[in-house]
């Protein structure tokens, strides 16, 4: 019999495409849109048009272009537990989030898998992710997660959380084309999302807005704090440090004669300290939560990798080494030290180790500690290299 | 395919489709123009109030076609709380109404008018003494619905309707839309002023209603325009639907004591298959049920799952009634039953029809209760482990 794949299905081209494409394989497909988030269809006569159940209706009508079966399944509490409650959490802890990566590693891969695998019969889920998974070789007995094909479309750093299970019973059909490629498909299926634009915002924050997800969904209200300088010098005055991530520039009513950006927040304090461009260029930093592809650290305590602090910027080489080996496979500490600094990794972004197009691992950017910066200002080499670009 | 949603809807029987494809072709007149080809669609129409007529024994003058059973309950509350309101504002209705009702008189709620909602028993069936003492002298309608669509229980009606007449001035409005395929409706044996039936769960078009209305009943009509309908129901009319409904509901009739025997007989053989899996309970009630009707809640599972999976198997179920958009809002009528959120999330409804088979009973009593012991196993390792972080195998 040949296998049955789900394919979440978001009402975009690519998971679109995914489907055309499992379709065509010969495999069973059967599409799916996952329900993430309250949208308006309670009982109003009132109600506005819904943008997300516009996307559901994209992905409807692409299942029966194709001739698929279609079923909205419900994950708003898995999606509100594995995300957005982390979301949220993280801003209020002064870090910024990765909820791509989480929708990945706790909703897409996790819920919606283990719900295919153990509900429904299905083979594996497949996604519109531009990433590729290689099945293990007798010389590499592990699942590979490697990059996607088209460099610019890339999406194996949302991806490198996966564990070898997961990795098992996912398929990426998109993994081998660029997005024109992905666009032709379309058209020559004659999908009804062909020509249909890239989404670019959080999917989950309407108008791109959290602060007001944060007021809405974590009772956050405005707290003013004090805006330090470098020194310690107090140079303003912020709404609450929840408000900034590291990196940010816009939005600090602070006249200055040249730029600056937020290099560090404190939560507890409620304190943001503000630094110029070059004080944000760092060369070490922690990273916590870390996992490993194949299920398990490299052998040696120190490796090379090509490290990226977010989504498409350009991986910076250097090296990985292990500070604490609690959890040695999942959630352990390792530092990393890159050959040229990297501008503003973010605490609580993703930090993924690539040895080429292989992705390593990753895990998540630590907080800076008094210690750790000590620690930096040694090794750290302030030179005037290219700054990593922002996603 | 096995269909068991026939709750939901039915296919259009030939017979109907073929006494509608003449008046969706050759004769296409306007039933108001006073042409030759107006007339011949007008002698069409007539014939299709008389028809349906007939078959609840009611005047041709009384039955007012509408664009489905929703608009027709519309039409009976709004058109009767309009016409009351000089002389009260309470209207009373039960917990377990299909939504076309239940919010139709929550939107009345916003002009002023006062919804009293009765509560049922575990069964669904409302009792005729609660409804006696609800009634107030503002009580203007009481409307209820004769067999619920989701755990096809059939409600007392004759003795809630005797409670309500122990008053006078009040409209009694009968929503039939699920329970006109199997029930017989007589509106000289039922002592009610307005009945609102479906076409499309008789094998009827879709799209297709019907108001009967007792003559001398007065309501105000819910769109203006042009006469049609003797000015209650304004817009040209759907001849071809009237006509496919009438055809539909006349043969149904003709075929009612035959059909539900075949049905009862078909759903108590599926009944004990599916009540065998051990941790499924029928809900709704044992007897007084529709004859089709087969609902049940699987514990510990999620309804949408189940039929989801007996979907990529082959067999159309539901949850409960149609929705497509993800809600996990737990049934209203299970709610108002007393069954707890996490026990109504496991809710399944198997609905058979005329049209189904012995072989599909047969092949949907093995893979039915074998799904649903699947399930029940399997939903129990994924509430152990939403988010997937086990090891997947």
């Amino acid at each position: 019999m040949s296998e049955r794949i789900l394919i979440a299905m978001s009402g975009g081209v690519d998971s679109s495409v995914a489907a055309a494409l499992v379709r065509e394989s010969g495999a069973e497909a059967v599409g799916v849109w996952m329900r993430l988030h309250d949208v308006a269809d309670s009982y109003s006569e009132f109600k506005k048009s819904c943008c997300s159940l516009d996307a559901a209706d994209d992905a409807r009508r692409v299942a029966a272009q194709l001739d698929i079966p279609f079923y909205v399944l419900n994950l708003e509490r898995e999606f509100a537990a594995g995300v957005m409650e982390p979301f949220l959490a993280s801003y209020l802890d002064g870090r910024t989030p990765s909820p791509c990566v989480d929708c990945n590693t706790y909703v897409k891969f996790g819920a919606l898998l283990g719900q295919a695998r153990r509900l429904y019969d299905c083979d594996a889920v497949a996604t519109g992710h531009y990433a590729r998974v290689a099945a293990p070789t007798p010389d590499q007995p592990h699942y590979r997660l490697l990059a996607g094909r088209d460099a610019n479309k890339d999406q194996s750093y949302f991806l490198y959380g996966l564990r070898q299970d997961q990795l098992a019973h996912c398929r990426f059909p998109l993994g081998e084309l660029t997005k024109p490629e992905v666009r032709d498909v379309a058209r020559r299926h004659g999908l009804v999302t062909a020509e249909k634009p890239e989404s670019q915002e959080i999917c989950f924050v309407p108008g791109g807005d959290y602060r007001e997800a944060l007021r809405t969904r974590a009772g956050w209200q405005e707290t003013p704090g004090r805006l330090i300088d470098q020194e310690g010098a107090a140079v303003g005055e912020h709404r609450g440090a929840a408000a900034y991530t590291v990196g940010q520039r816009t939005g600090l009513g602070v006249a200055f004669g040249e730029r600056r950006y937020v290099s560090e927040i404190d939560a507890a304090a409620n304190l943001v300290t503000l630094g110029r461009r070059e004080d944000l260029e760092l060369s070490a930093f922690a990273v916590e939560a870390v996992s490993f592809v194949d299920g398990r650290p490299p052998a040696r305590d120190r490796f090379h990798a090509q490290i990226r602090i977010r989504h498409r910027a350009e991986p910076v080489p250097g090296t990985v080494h292990r500070v604490s080996s609690v959890e040695p496979d999942r959630g352990g500490r390792w530092k990393v030290e890159l050959e040229r600094p990297a501008w503003a990794p973010a605490p609580g972004q993703a930090a993924v180790f690539y040895d080429g197009d292989v992705v390593i691992g990753g895990g998540r950017i630590a907080a800076r500690t008094s210690a750790s910066r000590a620690a930096e200002g040694a090794a750290a080499t302030p030179a005037a290299a290219t700054p990593a670009g922002i996603a | 395919m096995i269909y068991l949603d026939n709750a939901a809807t039915t296919a259009l029987r030939r017979e109907a489709l073929e006494a509608m494809l003449p008046l969706l072709t050759e004769t296409f007149g306007n039933p108001s123009s006073a042409h030759a080809a107006g007339r011949r669609a007008r002698a069409a129409l007539d014939e299709a109030h008389e028809t349906m007529a007939r078959a609840m024994n009611a005047e041709a003058r009384e039955v007012i076609f509408t664009g489905g059973g929703t608009e027709a309950i519309n039409l009976a509350i709004k058109g009767a709380a309009w016409a009351g309101k000089a002389v009260g504002n309470q209207i009373i209705t039960s917990a377990v109404e299909h939504h076309a009702a239940l919010h139709t008189v929550r939107h009345l709620e916003k002009f002023g008018f006062e919804p009293v909602i009765l509560p049922v028993d575990r069964y669904g069936r409302v009792d005729p003494d609660q409804l006696a003492a609800a009634i107030t002298d503002r009580t203007i309608l009481v409307t209820l619905m004769v067999a619920n669509n989701e755990v096809g229980t059939i409600q007392p009606i004759a003795d809630l309707v005797r409670a309500i007449r122990q008053h006078r001035g009040i409209l009694v409005h009968l929503d039939a839309v699920q329970s006109a395929p199997y029930i017989a409706i007589d509106v000289r044996d039922l002592d009610v002023d307005l009945i609102s039936l479906g076409a499309h769960k008789f094998e009827g078009p879709k799209g297709m209603g019907v108001l009967w209305m007792r003559h001398g009943t007065t309501i105000l009509p819910q769109q203006q325009g042009g006469t049609q309908e003797r000015h209650r129901r304004a817009g040209t009319e759907n001849v071809a639907g009237a006509v496919g409904m009438a055809t539909a509901f006349q043969l149904c009739t003709e075929e009612r004591a035959e059909t539900n025997k075949r049905l009862r007989r078909q759903r108590d053989r599926l009944r004990d298959a599916v009540l065998a899996v051990p941790g499924v309970e029928l809900t709704g009630h044992l007897r007084e049920r529709l004859p089709g009707h087969l609902s049940i809640i699987a514990r510990d599972t999620d309804g949408v799952s189940v039929s989801l999976a007996l979907d990529l198997d082959g067999i159309c179920t539901s949850t409960g009634s149609a929705c497509t958009t993800g809600s996990t809002e737990p049934s209203h009528v299970l709610t108002a039953m007393g069954y707890p959120e996490e026990e109504a999330r496991g809710a399944l409804r198997i609905s058979l029809g005329r049209t189904t088979t012995d072989q599909e009973i047969a092949r949907a009593e093995t893979i039915i209760p074998e799904t649903l012991g699947r399930m029940r196993a399997a939903a129990a390792a994924v509430t152990a482990d939403p988010l997937g972080q086990e090891v997947i195998v």
